[in-house]
C-alpha cells in the first residue's frame, strides 16, 4: 500500500531512527507502537524533520519562529491529562494513556497551511479525532467542540506576555471535529510529538489555516455555541471561526492567492493555494450554502 | 576634532566598513560560510533583515542633525550622506528581495499587492521617495538646486514616517518592536520641532553655533559649512 509507514518505505534504519530522537531531543522514550499507514499525502514530499521543528508559530514559547525550538527542552509533556466535558454523557479528567491507549496511531501526510501564506508538508502520527470523541458520547446538544492549550508560563516563557490571551483557545463545528480527516496527533515521522510541534497532544484540521490545529490541548469540551477562538478574538477582521484555505479569500492585510513552500530553498517560486488546502474533495460538502467570503 | 582629510581617509572609510556589515553578515548566511545558515524561510530572512536595517539606517540619518545640534559638532553632518545613501541601499535590496525571490518578478502579483495592500503601498511610496534623494545627493546637485535642495531633501521627515507606518501594518500581532521605531521617530522629528517653533530665543533662526562657526541653514551633505 502507498506510504504505508514512512519508517517502511523511507527504509529507515536504526541510526535514522536514533537521529529522529535526537533531533526531538528525547533521552528515554517508550518504545513506539505499531503505526499503521495510509493512502493520505500520496504524491506530497514531507519536510525534512529539521524544518518541523525549527520553523514554528508558537506563540506559548516566543514571536520568534525559532523560539519554540529554542525553548522546547523547558516544557515537561509527561505526565499529561486532558478534561473532557460539556455536553456528554462520559466526561472527567483522563490520563494521556486513557485517551490514546485505545486506538491504532495512523500515519496522516498531511498539507499545512499557515495563514502567513507559508506551508509545510508534515507526517503527522495521529488518531481520528472522531474515534476519541465517539467515546465520550456526546449529546444531540453538541453542535461544537472546543480546545484549549496548556497554560504553564513557567516553562512557556512567551505566555508571560501578553501578546495573546492565553489559554490559546480554538473550536470546530461538531462535523468538522468528526470529520475523517481531523485527527489528534500524536507524534510525527514515527516519533512522539517534540515539544514545538504540540506535545503530546495537538489538532490537526489540514483543511483551515494552521492556526486552528491547536496544540498541547488540557481542555476537550463539547458545546451548544460557536466557542471563542483566540485569533478571532485578537483579531476579529482578520482572522476567523472557520478559516478555511481560501485563495479567493485574502487576509486583509496580505494575498492568500499564492504561498511558499518551506524547504524549496531562495530561487523557488511561491505556488498557488489551493481550495481548502487542496483537501476540497473531502470537505466541500461541508459548507454547501455557506458564504466562505463572509464566513472566514 | 578631526580634520577634513582625517575624515576622508579614515573615518568615512571605517563607518564604510560598519555599515557594510549587515549585508556581509547576511551574504555570510547566504553562502553558508562556516556554521551560518539562513532559516527554512530564506526568502523571508533576507526580506526581514534588508527591511529592518533600511528603517535603522533612516533613523540614524535622521539622528545626524539633531546629534549634531545637541553635541556642536559639525563635523558629523559628513557623514549623513553616507548613511542616507546606505539607507537608500538597504531599501532597495529589501525591494529587490520582494520583487524576484519573493514575487518572482509576477508583475501582476507585485501590482495587486501594490495597489491593494496598504502596508506596501507606503512601503513603496517610501522608496519612490528615495529615489530624487539618492540622485540628488551629490555635491553638484546640491549646488545646483541650492535652496531647494534643503526643501527637497526634507522628504526623508516623510520617508521616516511611511517607513515607521510599512513596519507597523506589516508585523502580525506584537507592535511592539514597531512601536519602539515610532518613538524614535517623535522624538527626532520633535526635536526639529522644538528648534523651530520652540525653546528659547535664537534658536528658532540658524543652525546653532558649533564653535562660533556661522552656517548657512542649506549647509549641504558633505562640505564644510560655509563660513560668513
Amino acid at each position: 500500500m502507498a506510504g504505508s509507514g514512512l519508517l517502511l518505505s523511507a527504509g529507515c534504519s536504526k541510526a535514522e531512527d536514533q537521529n529522529l530522537q535526537t533531533a526531538a531531543g528525547d533521552k528515554s522514550m517508550p518504545p513506539v507502537k505499531e503505526i499503521r499507514g495510509t493512502a493520505y499525502g500520496e504524491g506530497l514530499e514531507p519536510n525534512p524533520i529539521e524544518d518541523i521543528m525549527t520553523y514554528n508559530n508558537f506563540y506559548e514559547f516566543g514571536l520568534d519562529k525559532s523560539d519554540p525550538a529554542r525553548y522546547a527542552d523547558g516544557f515537561t509533556p509527561r505526565p499529561w491529562s486532558v478534561t473532557i466535558d460539556g455536553e456528554a454523557e462520559i466526561t472527567g479528567r483522563f490520563d494521556y494513556e486513557d485517551i490514546v491507549a485505545p486506538h491504532t496511531v495512523e500515519e496522516r501526510v498531511y498539507r499545512l497551511r499557515c495563514v502567513e501564506a507559508w506551508s509545510m508538508v508534515v507526517p503527522w502520527n495521529g488518531i481520528p479525532l472522531a474515534d476519541i470523541l465517539k467515546r465520550f458520547k456526546p449529546t444531540s446538544n453538541a453542535k461544537y467542540v472546543a480546545f484549549e492549550t496548556v497554560v504553564r508560563p513557567e516553562e512557556m516563557p512567551g505566555q508571560r506576555r501578553g501578546v495573546l490571551d492565553f489559554p490559546y483557545l480554538e473550536g470546530l463545528t461538531i462535523d468538522e471535529a468528526m470529520h475523517p480527516l481531523t485527527i489528534l496527533a500524536t507524534g510525527l515521522y514515527g516519533i512522539d510529538l517534540p515539544n514545538q510541534n504540540g506535545a503530546p497532544l495537538r489538532l490537526v484540521v489540514p483543511w483551515k489555516y494552521g492556526f486552528k490545529s491547536i496544540k498541547s490541548i488540557v481542555r476537550i469540551s463539547f458545546t451548544e455555541q460557536e466557542p471563542p477562538t483566540t485569533w478571532s478574538d485578537a483579531a476579529p477582521s482578520e482572522y476567523g471561526f472557520y478559516a478555511n484555505v481560501n485563495p479567493e479569500v485574502d487576509h486583509p492585510r496580505w494575498s492568500q492567492a499564492k504561498e511558499r513552500l518551506i524547504g524549496t530553498g531562495l530561487f523557488a517560486a511561491k505556488q498557488p493555494t489551493l481550495m481548502f488546502n487542496g483537501y476540497a474533495e473531502q470537505v466541500a460538502s461541508l459548507y454547501t450554502g455557506l458564504d466562505l467570503a463572509n464566513n472566514f | 576634532m578631526p580634520t577634513l582629510q582625517q575624515i576622508r581617509l579614515i573615518w568615512k572609510p571605517i563607518v564604510f566598513l560598519i555599515c557594510l556589515a549587515p549585508l556581509v553578515w547576511l551574504l555570510l548566511n547566504v553562502f553558508m560560510v562556516g556554521s551560518l545558515r539562513l532559516g527554512p524561510n530564506p526568502v523571508e530572512d533576507i526580506q526581514d533583515t534588508m527591511g529592518i536595517w533600511a528603517l535603522r539606517f533612516i533613523m540614524v540619518t535622521l539622528a545626524i542633525t539633531p546629534l549634531r545640534h545637541l553635541t556642536g559638532k559639525a563635523w558629523l553632518l559628513r557623514f549623513r550622506r553616507m548613511l542616507g545613501l546606505f539607507a537608500f541601499a538597504y531599501v532597495a535590496l529589501h525591494f529587490l528581495n520582494y520583487l524576484a525571490l519573493d514575487q518572482t518578478f509576477d508583475l501582476t502579483g507585485i501590482i495587486e499587492d501594490i495597489t491593494e495592500r496598504p502596508f506596501i503601498t507606503v512601503g513603496f511610496c517610501a522608496l519612490l521617495m528615495l529615489i530624487p534623494l539618492a540622485i540628488t545627493s551629490t555635491n553638484g546637485w546640491r549646488r545646483k538646486l541650492g535652496v531647494r535642495w534643503q526643501k527637497l531633501h526634507r522628504m526623508v521627515y516623510v520617508i521616516g514616517i511611511f517607513a515607521c507606518w510599512h513596519f507597523y501594518w506589516q508585523v502580525k500581532k506584537d507592535i511592539t518592536e514597531p512601536l519602539i521605531y515610532v518613538c524614535i521617530l517623535v522624538a527626532l522629528l520633535g526635536m526639529r520641532l522644538w528648534r523651530r517653533y520652540g525653546g528659547t530665543a535664537g534658536h528658532a533662526e540658524a543652525s546653532a553655533p558649533g564653535r562660533g562657526e556661522m552656517v548657512k541653514r542649506t549647509e549641504g551633505p558633505d562640505e564644510a559649512p560655509v563660513k560668513r
